[in-house]
């Protein structure tokens, strides 16, 4: 006897988000059964469920697959972000497990929330549907709410989740309204569909509807991914929240976020690209731009992070303005760029905060340089890589991406983000400023680096600086990822 | 073509790494033992001058084109390229990198402080510096173009004087202000050069035959002519220099003055005249007239100043403007000596940032009025510093000479009024140079502190001989190196003008826009 409908659920497409998914149960699971002297057996099996989704990811590099009714699609595009995201997820947990350990919070649900953020990242860099879309961001999103709040003995951190969830809220909502008008406007929410439709409709489209349907799903992920001016959240979140989880934000569920970005917009509305290049180009410039300057007048590094985060989101948005291969590749390098460097950043960073007497200003940097050779060079070399500076990975960035500005003839905003790389240097040699030129008010107790955080840093600074002189690997990757949008 | 080895390795990839491999040594000795440390740096740099030396006596200088060169891809999939390769001009700029380098490394060893730390990051300077002479691939330039900002940020901002970070911070905003501005022109003409050619290259031999309308051609020479005009320091421009000067380190200060704004000259020889010539040619009456400004300005501000060290960093802006005069003067003479003169004012205002130096560290000021006298407290300094204040006015029998008599000669050539102003710059700069001088070093000594300063010692004596040998080396004979310069001097006024002839004919306008590579 056949089944009366097709059942087009191929699960080896989606066995990395199915494992990471099922490692989050599991973990779950065993967080009820361990003793809580042996919590931490929630970090490990964790990172070995990342670990397993990896290695399978990579097999599944150059292999191209659509399912689930063209909801899912498998291709170069969504197994580089797997990647990108499984990296940095591992890397995150490095980070969170000694911090868990020192605060005494540890507990299996942070693991797991991680694990289901990750699985919600991944969906959504695997949707070729608004729907799918939809429910990658909520599952990442409300993932995320909780893990602001994760500390909820501290006033910042609950202040943060409860920013973030009724900012975040809003931004769903108007996503999903922006999803609605589009379905209205095109008859369909497959991403392939509407781009069809736009070029070969038959009569005219509702162009008033089209156009609000994009706008508003715009602005869903300018939400997501902090464009000015809907950046407003960062900063008191970044702030607010566990270090390791600020961290974490910065990374995976940006990228994600770009990810669906980059495809609605390449791929769906494509073929109307001349309607809202003209308005992205002006909100790269304005997001660079208020990014940079507001970074200038932070005092706490988590602020000053935070806004930086908001400047590089404009960076990577000139990739996509100058689109075609040049763009997406640019900013798609400028994404795993910036996710490299900035948790490397945030490793020191958290390292510093919970030294003996440490903290999250910036005073608490002074003559830090000198006492701790190495944790100094290394935060050196990230914030040198994050202005942009050779021989790093984000100079490396800033060249591609610049590059396919002037090459599509996007000459002003290639002037204009080199000039924020102007201001941005500012702030972040201020670190350098701080930690070599200054002398610290009192004698700085030694730091011990846990292993964790150790190994973080080491792999972080190996890929900045890697990365940097020898790019070609990685370009290469990335473009074969943007072959998949077009193909 | 030539080629030379050391120990297996090409010569300049040996030069400018070797620095680099002998700081990440010294970072293994233990920082509890500076002289150590400080031993093991002048080492290093002693052989990095030493291995410099066949750069100059194996260079062919009836060759045209680079020798030396080495190739290799890179990244190959965007046209970048380990191209390193050198002529008559960044040889001899080398050789001034690595000697300076040296002398510097050994006045350093007064440095108290973190002098692991100073040393390492002296020598990443040196590698930096040395790469952006060498290098013929405009992404590998611009690596070491900015690389080097950083060890001399640090440089200026943890071992300079009370207001150090201002002036590193100063220092590193000018500079990449400019310098991003001239990555967007690489950038334009990378693509610009796609369009022609259909090929992806960042080589700059392959970009020299770029052919570019002249609207474009004036936009970029503007951005790499601006991100030069800053490092030279051309008037406007220059007023990061002073603080920077001042704060930094003598020997700091030396390497800024010697080799850093030298740099500036080398980017207008290297890229901004021969890949843009017409819009060298049209911008020309600016540059020569901010030169003569800069000139004039530079040194009646030097005139006025109380602090040596201000007065000498005021007199690197005027004889700069003088350098520049010489190269857009467009002939031979005006840019051999502007070429020559620029290593003059290496040498010469190396030697007088090492001689206030001295002087600083016997007094701990530089206050002009402090001082008086001295000539007969420390004659063997008196001496020396006489020679080199006469280096700096232009001394016939001392480099200064030469070098301006050839800009002067080549700006006559060119316009003769531009040469009478150019030339009260040299009657300013004995003006100014002798006053101090005199107050500095003749008549009583009117302080008391001044009395029973100790004369040179045997380090600072050996910092100063070798410049000087090359002051009067250069003063005498002059053809030794002016030699090595004809062939690259005139290969590079024949380029431009040829590029600049063959433009006259309607060329099409080429503007990298959304082309066949968007897809």
């Amino acid at each position: 006897m056949t089944l009366p409908i097709q059942i087009d659920a191929p699960l080896g497409m989606i066995q990395p988000l199915l494992i990471v998914c099922g490692v989050g149960f599991l973990v779950l699971i065993a967080d009820l059964v361990l003793p809580h002297a042996k919590k931490h057996w929630c970090a490990y099996l964790a990172m070995g469920g990342v670990v397993w989704a990896f290695a399978i990811a990579l097999g599944q590099w150059g292999e191209e697959q659509h399912g689930y009714a063209g909801m899912v699609v498998l291709d170069n595009l969504s197994t580089l972000f797997n990647l990108l995201f499984l990296g940095s997820t591992f890397l995150v947990m490095l980070l969170s497990e000694p911090f868990l350990r020192q605060e005494r919070v540890e507990q299996g649900e942070y693991y797991a929330l991680i694990l289901f953020c990750t699985s919600g990242m991944m969906l959504l860099a695997s949707s070729l549907d608004l729907i799918t879309l939809f429910l990658g961001i909520e599952v990442l999103s409300i993932s995320l709410y909780i893990l602001a709040g994760y500390r909820r003995d501290s006033e910042a951190s609950n202040e943060a989740a409860m920013k973030y969830f009724l900012l975040g809220a809003f931004a769903s909502a108007i996503l999903l309204y922006g999803i609605a008008l589009t379905y209205g406007a095109t008859g369909t929410t497959n991403l392939n569909r509407i781009a069809d439709t736009l070029t070969n409709a038959e009569g005219p489209l509702p162009a008033g509807l089209l156009l609000a349907g994009m706008a508003m799903i715009l602005i869903g992920f300018a939400f997501k991914v902090a464009l000015v001016p809907f950046h407003m959240w960062t900063p008191d979140v970044y702030e607010g929240a566990p270090t390791p989880i600020t961290a974490f934000m910065s990374a995976g569920p940006k990228a994600a976020a770009f990810a669906a970005f980059l495809r609605t917009f390449f791929v769906a509305f494509g073929p109307i690209h001349a309607d809202w290049n003209m308005l992205l180009s002006v909100i790269a410039a304005l997001t660079m731009t208020v990014g940079n300057v507001a970074a200038i007048a932070q005092t706490n590094v988590k602020r000053m992070l935070a806004y930086s985060s908001i400047a590089h989101s404009g960076y990577v948005l000139i990739g996509l303005v100058a689109g075609g291969n040049a763009g997406g590749t640019g900013a798609i390098f400028y994404l795993i760029a910036y996710t490299v460097m900035n948790l490397g950043a945030f490793a020191v960073v958290i390292l510093l905060e919970h030294r003996k007497g440490g903290g999250d200003e910036l005073k608490d940097y002074a003559g830090v340089g000198f006492r701790y050779p190495l944790i100094g060079a290394a935060l050196s070399l990230f914030m040198i890589s994050l202005s942009g500076i050779p021989p790093t990975v984000g100079f490396v960035g800033k060249l591609y991406l610049f590059g396919a500005a002037v090459q599509t003839g996007h000459i002003p905003l290639a002037v204009i983000g080199v000039l924020n790389s102007a201001i941005s240097i500012f702030y972040y040699l201020r670190l350098l400023v701080l930690m070599y030129m200054r002398e610290p008010g009192e004698v700085l107790p030694p730091v011990r680096v846990p292993a964790a955080i150790g190994i973080a840093l080491l792999v972080t600074a190996i890929a900045t600086l890697g990365f940097g002189v020898f790019p070609g690997q990685c370009i290469e990757a990335a473009r074969a990822g943007v072959r998949a949008l077009f193909s | 073509m030539n080629s030379f080895a050391i120990l297996g390795v090409p010569i300049l990839t040996f030069l400018t790494f070797f620095p680099t491999v002998g700081a990440l040594l010294i970072l293994l000795l233990p920082s509890s033992k500076p002289r150590t440390v400080r031993i093991a740096a002048l080492v290093v740099s002693l052989l990095t001058f030493a291995a410099s030396i066949p750069l100059f006596t194996a260079f062919d200088s009836t060759a045209r084109g680079m020798q030396f060169v080495e190739r290799a891809p890179w990244v190959a999939s965007l046209g970048i390229s380990y191209h390193l390769g050198v002529d008559g001009i960044s040889m001899l700029l080398i050789l001034l990198t690595t000697l300076l380098t040296a002398v510097s490394i050994l006045f350093s060893f007064s440095i108290t402080s973190r002098v692991k730390a100073y040393m390492v990051t002296f020598l990443l300077l040196e590698t930096g510096m040395i790469g952006v002479f060498a290098a013929l691939d405009l992404f590998l330039f611009y690596i070491f173009w900015e690389v080097m900002l950083i060890p001399m940020y640090l440089l200026i901002g943890v071992w300079g004087g009370p207001r150090r970070i201002y002036a590193a911070v100063k220092f590193i905003l000018y500079t990449v202000a400019g310098s991003l501005l001239m990555l967007v022109g690489i950038l334009y003409l990378y693509y610009a050069h796609h369009l022609t050619t259909g090929a992806y290259t960042f080589d700059l031999l392959q970009l020299y035959d770029t052919p570019l309308a002249p609207a474009p051609q004036l936009w970029l020479f503007g951005a790499f002519a601006l991100a030069f005009a800053i490092k030279v320091p051309m008037f406007p421009f220059h007023t990061w220099l002073p603080d920077a000067h001042v704060e930094a380190p003598t020997a700091g200060s030396v390497i800024l003055a010697g080799v850093l704004l030298k740099m500036g000259v080398y980017g207008f020889l290297r890229f901004a005249i021969p890949l843009f010539p017409e819009a060298s040619m049209t911008y020309t009456p600016w540059i020569v007239g901010l030169a003569l400004v800069g000139i004039v300005y530079g040194a009646l501000v030097a005139m006025v100043q109380r602090d040596v060290k201000k007065l000498v960093a005021y007199s690197s802006v005027s004889h700069l403007g003088f350098v520049m005069l010489g190269l857009f003067v467009w002939n031979t003479q005006g840019m051999a000596g502007g070429i020559l003169q620029s290593i003059n004012h290496g040498l010469s205002t190396g030697a007088l940032f090492l001689a206030v130096g001295i002087l600083y560290e016997r007094r701990h000021t530089r206050e002009i009025s402090e001082f008086g006298g001295l000539a007969a407290v420390l004659p063997w300094f008196a001496a020396l510093f006489m020679i080199i204040c006469l280096s700096s006015i232009g001394l016939p029998g001392l480099n200064g000479f030469i070098g301006e008599f050839l800009i002067l000669l080549g700006a006559f050539r060119a316009a003769p009024v531009v040469s009478a102003v150019a030339a009260t710059g040299v009657i300013l700069a004995a003006i100014y140079l002798l006053w101090m001088y005199q107050r500095v070093m003749f008549g009583p000594v009117t302080n008391e502190k001044n009395r029973g300063l100790p004369d040179l010692s045997g380090r600072e004596f050996w910092t100063l001989a070798p410049v000087i040998l090359f002051i009067v080396w250069i003063g005498v004979y002059p053809n030794t190196f002016l030699r090595k310069l004809d062939v690259s001097v005139t290969e590079l006024l024949a380029r431009a003008q040829a590029r600049t002839i063959s433009m006259r004919a309607p060329a099409s306008t080429v503007v990298p826009a959304a082309a066949e590579d968007a897809k």
